[in-house]
């Protein structure tokens, strides 16, 4: 009887800037290996098939879903999470950015959005509204319509500029 | 300086933490319990011949598994009715987990234990359930008309029957008024299923230490749930404890309770004495929680030459699945506020509520309101048109006016209580909209119109909410609430509640809601009520502890308490800013001591001379009819509801080809009494018109003639992204409530009232076609354009 567990393996991953060696089998998705075996529960899961966006974390600085991802094919690659976002002088742009404009209700969709909108200002520090739009239209909020998620991504691209 | 913080935009102070990766959510406790899955119903309605578990007993790591017959007699009752009323006479709720047949697709049959997830549904899949299938009950038509039954002993698949009627001032039954009326119209409306859809779904967390049980669960209710844990496990209440921890969303779905889930896993966790966890995936939400907003009506309505209308009759048929756990509440509301802002002349309203083979029927945000407003409001506009006259100055014609509050509509609302509005201003309201809008100087151009819609929403239900109030003697304030947050920002205005009644900087002052532990008494988070309902709570038992503060602190400073005041956390004579005293030094004089455990601590001991009443040997350190320390615990519970109100404006364009609609502009005047923080009562009604948007052009559950929900994932039933979602301009207006001692209404569910009405009143601007059926495609609209 195939259990999944007799198949497992050992991988590291470079998660927020410390390799993280940790033993999963074949099948165990990023998300969870994240979340259950390096206790980073600030990557939340909404669907687990790869539409809502609350699991996208940065894979090389780039957004994936972990939902959609096998752990062992995150293996050697870096990896961070909402955790990793703040500096050693507190939260990122972003992450102000979103606690200033109000951007955020329960806050579950928040560490996927985090991290678009990290990659996002990262590719472009000054999108226009059109680009804003595009650029988190991967990602679904419940609460907040996100007029006031629009306006932070708006207010992040400045709190960069005046701090770059 | 006072510290008024009340009505201030104040950041959030639950943010730090949620944007940092350190929020608590259900499936980020418990690392190391047990993990259960279920197995349940593929088939809409089916008899349940045998359950074959053989093959998953090989699985590694699996623990148990578990079926109705598994279950004690009390554990495996059917769950309660949580609304009894006399109308619903053939209530019916499920078992928690299936016993003999199955009536929706999705409900539990099997509940597994292993090691982990993924285990546990390896497990899952290896049983085999062999059913009998039954004929299915799919929509309101076939509930009706096929002769198929949901409950073998409900005829005709009716749960429910109520009639209200209000004759009018002469006498006039409903349809004696229609049948005298000049003008007269019927027509028929259709409302799709949707569903609250947080992004996190439900979740039960249970661990048992041998005398007591601890469960964590994604719930707006943690003290119903609680006692209903008690009841079904046969525990006495005071072994059990229920906490909500962050909650990912709510919107409805999780008043519900207790979920089979909530019973069956505490159950096990006592039974194995192990923890266990369970996590809702996605599909499991679609099909194994709630849905609401389906409902069929048919209506009459008779007006004179300005529109007003003098007759109005209502049949409503309402799909409330396979089961009525929630009683009979959200058709209820649709018959008493699709009244809205308007005194009719005379009104009937008769729903029958159905059972059918689909997923069971409970409040989502708006509650039945957005069904009854899209009446009232495609009534409005019909009358208009068929008058023609401007659809705005139809709708001034029946407005209950300024001074005809408090007004009696002569109906029963939800809460068993009169119908009757305490306050409101419905016309400046529309003045404002439609100067929001431009209403007046809208621009006619082909495929594009504008719409509006007006509702009354009954926020602030009772029957009570509590609120506790520590101050301990570093200074900081407690505070605490029995009801639960999902976001609406607790934290935040119950803190600028506190700090604004005490006095004290809102950064001492911490909130905590939704957990046993701190309060056992409460009702819930729903019917846009925790403002209203632990605000004022919270207020009164402020002001109990401010005034036990100001008898200690007068005492300490040889003063009258009538000279005495609070500011930045220091009470002190006013005009002589020497004569103070910190509330963290209150706090110690309020608990005469013993012992000293640090300096401040050894003021309060038996030789300091300073210990409340410690001084005068004549009386006791605790005077009689006084409790140490410094704190109050209070209750507000109002006679009757608030009546908050607003009116929305939208534009429209449609794509002359596709049929496309695209919301170009969207106004949003809204009163819902005082503001304790307008940022969050802003960010609530930005939410509530996306669901709104979402209700009106893409949500829909879409089930086949089977009963299968073919959409039950994120890639088919389509919530708005970003890009479909307008920008929403708002303006407040403030008529504060008489009712409580803030003068607040509650603001949670407001947005997503009446967005399909003015989506819908927009559409038929731009097209000149009726617009009778919400949701609408671009497809559909392409058809109907004929």
């Amino acid at each position: 009887m195939s259990t999944g567990t007799d198949s497992s393996h050992e991988i590291t991953l470079g998660v927020n800037g410390t390799a993280r060696r940790v033993r999963v089998p074949g099948r165990r998705l990023l998300s969870d290996c994240l979340r259950h075996d390096l206790g980073l529960t600030g990557t939340h899961v909404g669907c687990e098939h790869g539409v809502c966006g609350c699991c996208t974390v940065l894979l090389d600085g780039r957004p994936v879903r972990s939902c959609l991802m096998l752990a062992v094919t995150a293996d050697g690659h870096e990896i961070t999470t909402v955790e990793g976002l703040a500096g050693p002088d507190g939260m990122s742009p972003v992450q102000r950015a979103f606690g200033e404009s109000h951007a955020l209700q329960c806050g579950f969709c928040t560490p996927g959005f985090l991290c678009t909108v990290t990659a996002l200002l990262e590719e472009n520090p000054a999108p226009t509204d059109e680009e804003v739009l595009e650029g988190i239209s991967g990602n679904l909020c419940r609460c907040t319509g996100y007029q006031n998620i629009v306006k932070a991504v708006h207010r992040a691209a400045e709190l960069r500029a005046e701090e770059s | 300086m006072t510290t008024r913080l009340f009505g201030e935009p104040v950041q959030r102070r639950e943010d730090p933490r949620l944007l940092t990766g350190q929020g608590r959510f259900l499936d980020d406790l418990g690392s190391g319990a047990l993990a259960a899955a279920f197995v349940r119903s593929p088939h809409a309605h089916a008899r349940i011949r045998d359950v074959d578990v053989t093959a998953a007993l090989d699985v590694d790591g699996l623990i148990a598994i578990y079926t109705w017959e598994d279950l004690p007699e009390r554990v495996g009752r059917p769950l309660p009715l949580l609304i009894p009323h006399p109308a619903l006479t053939h209530g019916r709720t499920a078992y928690p987990l299936a016993r003999e047949t199955v009536r929706h697709v999705g409900e539990p049959v099997v509940m597994v234990v292993a090691t982990d997830r993924y285990l546990a549904e390896d497990a899952c899949g290896l049983i085999e359930v062999d059913y009998e299938p039954l004929k299915p009950v799919v929509g309101l038509e076939d509930a009706v008309q096929s002769g198929h039954l949901v409950h073998e002993d409900v005829p005709g698949n009716i749960g429910a029957h109520l009639v209200q009627e209000v004759p009018s001032a002469s006498g006039l039954s409903a349809g004696e008024a229609i049948d005298a009326a000049p003008h007269t119209l019927s027509f028929r409306l259709d409302i799709e299923r949707s569903a609250s859809t947080p992004l996190e779904g439900r979740g039960v967390y249970a661990r048992w230490d041998g005398a007591d049980l601890r469960v964590y669960s994604s719930t707006q209710t943690s003290t119903s749930v609680r006692m209903a844990i008690a009841a079904a496990l046969g525990l006495p209440l005071t072994s059990v404890e229920v906490i909500a921890p962050d909650v990912g969303g709510g919107f409805g779905v999780k008043i519900v309770h207790p979920w089979p889930e909530e019973i069956l896993v505490p159950w096990a966790a006592m039974l194995l004495g192990r923890e266990i966890k369970w996590t809702e995936d996605r599909r499991e939400h679609f099909i194994s929680s709630a849905h609401e907003r389906g409902q069929v009506q048919h209506v009459r309505v008779g007006f004179d030459d300005d529109g007003r209308v003098l007759g109005m009759d209502v049949r409503i048929l309402h799909d409330h699945g396979a089961y009525t756990p929630y009683g009979i509440i959200v058709p209820i509301i649709t018959s008493t506020q699709l009244l809205g802002p308007y005194k009719l002349g005379a009104y009937r309203v008769e729903f029958s509520s159905v059972y059918t083979n689909t997923v069971q029927v409970t409040p989502y945000r708006g509650a039945g309101r957005p069904q009854g407003v899209f009446c009232m409001e495609r009534t409005m506009d019909k009358i208009a048109r068929h008058l023609g006259r401007d659809r705005t100055e139809v709708r001034a014609a029946n407005f209950i006016q300024p001074d005809e509050f408090p007004y009696d509509q002569r109906m029963t609302f939800q809460d068993g209580r009169p119908l009757i509005y305490d306050s409101g201003d419905y016309p400046e309201m529309l003045r404002l909209v439609k100067e929001l809008i431009g209403w007046d100087d809208f621009e006619r151009a082909p495929n594009r119109g504008i719409g509006i819609g007006c509702y009354v929403e009954g926020t602030g239900v009772g029957p009570y909410e509590g609120g506790h109030v520590q101050i301990t003697s570093d200074g900081r304030v407690h505070v605490s609430t029995g009801l639960t947050s999902q976001g609406q920002g607790h934290q935040t205005v119950f803190a600028q509640i506190a700090a604004t009644e005490l006095g004290v900087p809102i950064e001492r002052v911490s909130v905590v809601t939704g957990d046993t532990r701190r309060f056992g008494y409460a009702v819930g988070t729903f019917a846009s009520r925790a403002a209203v309902m632990s605000g004022n709570a919270i207020a009164l038992a402020c002001r109990k502890v401010r005034e036990k503060a100001l008898r200690i602190a007068a005492d300490a400073l040889e003063a009258n308490p009538a000279d005495l005041e609070i500011t930045e956390g220091i009470v002190h004579v006013v005009g002589d800013p020497k004569a103070a005293v910190p509330l963290s030094t209150v706090a110690v004089l309020a608990n005469p001591l013993r012992y000293a455990f640090d300096d401040e601590a050894a003021k309060a001991t038996q030789f300091s001379g300073q210990a409340s009443g410690g001084a005068s040997p004549d009386r006791p350190p605790v005077a009689e009819g006084d409790e140490p320390g410094l704190e109050g615990r209070d209750y507000y519970s109002p006679i009757r509801s608030t009546f908050a109100a607003g009116m929305h404006a939208a534009v429209v364009e449609t794509d002359p080809l596709t049929a496309e609609i695209k919301v170009l502009r969207y106004a949003v005047v809204h009163d819902c009494g005082k503001l304790i923080n307008p940022m969050i009562v802003e960010g609530q009604i930005h939410g509530g018109v996306a669901q709104g948007i979402g209700g009106a052009l893409y949500e829909r559950m879409v089930y086949d003639s089977h009963g299968q929900l073919v959409n039950a994932s994120f890639m088919d039933f389509l919530m708005p992204y970003a890009t479909e979602i307008p920008h929403v301009e708002t303006a407040h207006l403030e008529t504060p409530s008489p009712l409580n001692p803030l003068g607040i209404k509650g603001a949670g569910e407001a947005g997503v009232i009446p967005v399909s009405a003015v989506i819908a009143s927009a559409i038929e601007d731009a097209e000149g076609v009726d617009i009778d059926r919400m949701p609408i495609s671009p497809s559909e609209l392409f058809d109907l354009r004929g």
